[in-house]
């Protein structure tokens, strides 16, 4: 590199080439401590008595032998699956539906677009309220039914323990179904026309278009959509909480929800720790060969 | 994307089209019933709720609920309304937003047009950060909040909110600066431009799309915030999310449906409001977040 001897000429340059790691170093700094320390605060806690405050008696894997055996955590694990397959099966259904219904031309799409997408920029709070109220058999839906004479219609899953989950799944599915919309319908508006009308004179109908051309070309959009619905599914916590706030007694709870109640209710800080480590795990088991393989793409 | 190609060759039929139509009205209905109803039911006297038909408009138009929910209503212990919580949330949101974005593009600057060894990797750092759930940072945030004596207050969730907000703000920037071309940085150099001359006078002129993405973006997810919130501020400190759920769940008292439903849609109404006004970067928001490119 420079030599020590050019003192004044090149202060300028040397700070020139040292301005743009200057500039970027604090924030490398901040995600070193804020994101990578605090993660490795967090996975040293979970293997550690602490309980109301952090404690460093090391106690090896009994938080997370314990945690497999609390009845709460297992009904949050059980939720988040039945919670995310149904979450992001229903989303890709009715977003690649309503892309493809989108894409035929249709006068006002301006007008439907927005209309789909606008709950995504809710917060799921609001969701929450508006949902608890239209579930809830005495006030809601229920309710309107039979003052409209159908009068056996029944409809109390949110104070069911057994289908309370679901409840959680139809307004989650409401809030975000629209953003799936708008990543398959971006998909669909890349795909060359020539490909489709060469097909269409070799006699190919719409739906051989479908299946054979348009959907394998869809494919990328699939992988983001699953890649964004899961991460979102595994984090979910202000829905429930707003929605059936993780009850009828702990039938809704996920491990969002779990970690939040352990560790700061219940100060079982090591065991809420080591819930925090398996949501990390999951979602990293999941985002870092997606992020791995868009960042060799780019290069 | 050329405009002539963005069209679908698919051609469907007469019969096929009505159909289509009514299947996306039908969608076009649900998505907005929610939203619609809790309007109506807002400017509803209680006992229209209570004893009445949802979808049924007020018999007795009253903005009651909405005057109770903003100055008078019970929030936690104090009979406040949203009032002070909805500027909270203003307190917190816009110095974060702005921080948040500033950082980005300084960021994405130097990420694209400045190359050095571990770029990429110092990039895929910054990425995963986005996509971390927050539980794993809350115990020591915690502390680092307690110690720094900013725990409980906006200035600890702007911090906050700063901090988690980088790496999706340095994406956006690197994303778009990627495709800036590299020769007039080169060419300005040359002529003697320094490197901050160069983001003010080039960069930054032509960066007002993803500013506006960043912006909304940053400022949706922060608004809309609830984690954080309930995790680090306390009483009255608290966003309008942490308000407005103390106000919806409150065990205590007569609950009064209408004045939540006010609450909600003043608690909806900033985000909706950009989303309305720019919703066209609110969806390339969305995109870049996800398949980037």
């Amino acid at each position: 590199m420079a030599t020590t001897t050019d003192t004044g000429v090149d202060f300028r340059t040397r700070l020139q080439t040292w301005l743009p790691k200057l500039v970027l170093s604090p924030s490398l700094a901040i995600m070193l401590v804020f994101v990578y320390g605090f993660i490795a605060f967090t996975v040293y806690l979970s293997f550690t008595d602490s309980r109301m405050l952090p404690s460093y008696e090391w106690v090896g894997w009994q938080n997370y032998d314990r945690l497999f055996r609390i009845r709460e955590w297992n009904i949050a694990l059980t939720n988040l699956a039945v919670f995310a397959t149904l979450y992001i099966a229903i989303c890709t259904v009715i977003g690649l539906m309503l892309a493809i219904l989108l894409d035929q031309k249709i006068r006002g799409e301006g007008m439907l677009r927005p209309i789909f997408l606008y709950p995504m920029a809710l917060s799921f709070i609001v969701t929450g309220t508006a949902w608890k109220w239209m579930l809830d058999p005495a006030i809601g839906l229920e309710n309107t039914m039979h003052l409209w004479g159908w009068e056996s219609f029944a409809f109390g899953w949110i104070k069911d323990r057994e289908m309370a989950i679901y409840t959680i799944v139809i307004a989650a599915v409401w809030q975000s179904s629209g953003f799936v919309m708008a990543m398959f319908l971006a998909g669909l508006r890349g795909i060359d026309n020539e490909i489709l009308k060469a097909a269409q004179m070799d006699g190919a109908s719409n739906f051989q278009l479908y299946r054979r051309i348009i959907l394998p070309q869809l494919r990328p959009a699939f992988l983001s959509a699953f890649v964004i619905l899961s991460h979102l599914a595994i984090k979910s916590y202000d829905l429930v909480i707003a929605l059936t706030g993780g009850g009828p007694g702990n039938a809704t709870a996920l491990p969002a929800t779990f970690m939040y109640s352990y560790t700061f209710t219940r100060n079982q800080m090591g065991i809420g720790a080591a819930s925090a480590v398996i949501m990390l795990m999951t979602i990293a088991a999941i985002m870092v060969p997606y992020l791995y393989a868009e960042l060799r793409e780019k290069k | 994307m050329a405009a002539a190609s963005t069209e679908t060759a698919i051609r469907s039929s007469r019969f096929a089209r009505v159909l289509i139509y009514l299947v996306l009205l039908l969608f076009a209905l649900f998505y907005l019933l929610p939203l619609g109803i809790m309007v109506v039911n807002s400017l509803k006297p209680l006992s229209e709720i209570t004893g009445g038909n949802m979808v049924a408009l007020p018999r007795d138009w009253t903005i009651a609920p909405w005057l109770s929910a903003w100055s008078t209503a019970q929030i936690g212990v104090e009979p406040t309304g949203l009032r002070p919580y909805f500027i909270n949330s203003i307190v917190m949101a816009v110095p974060a937003v702005m921080l948040s974005t500033i950082v980005g593009a300084l960021n994405g600057y130097v990420l694209t047009k400045w190359h050095f060894r571990g770029a990429t990797i110092i990039f895929g750092l910054l990425l995963f950060s986005c996509f971390i759930p927050f539980q794993i940072v809350l115990i020591p945030m915690a502390r680092i909040l307690g110690i720094l004596d900013i725990a409980g207050t906006t200035s600890g969730l702007i911090l906050v909110h700063f901090v988690y907000g980088i790496g999706f703000t340095t994406l956006y920037f690197r994303n778009y600066y990627a495709a800036f071309p590299t020769e007039l940085v080169r060419a300005a150099q040359i002529d003697g431009a320094g490197f901050f001359q160069i983001f003010w006078r080039i960069m930054l002129p032509s960066s007002g799309p993803i500013i506006a993405v960043s912006f909304i973006w940053q400022f949706t997810n922060i608004w809309n915030d609830f984690l954080f919130g309930a995790s680090f501020a306390s009483g009255g400190s608290a966003p309008m999310t942490v308000a407005l759920n103390n106000l919806v769940n409150s065990s205590t008292g007569v609950r009064e449906y209408n004045v939540h439903f006010a609450g909600a849609i003043m608690a909806a109404a900033p985000t909706l409001l950009v989303y309305i006004v720019a919703g066209r970067y609110f969806v390339r928001g969305l995109m870049a977040g996800s398949v980037k490119g």
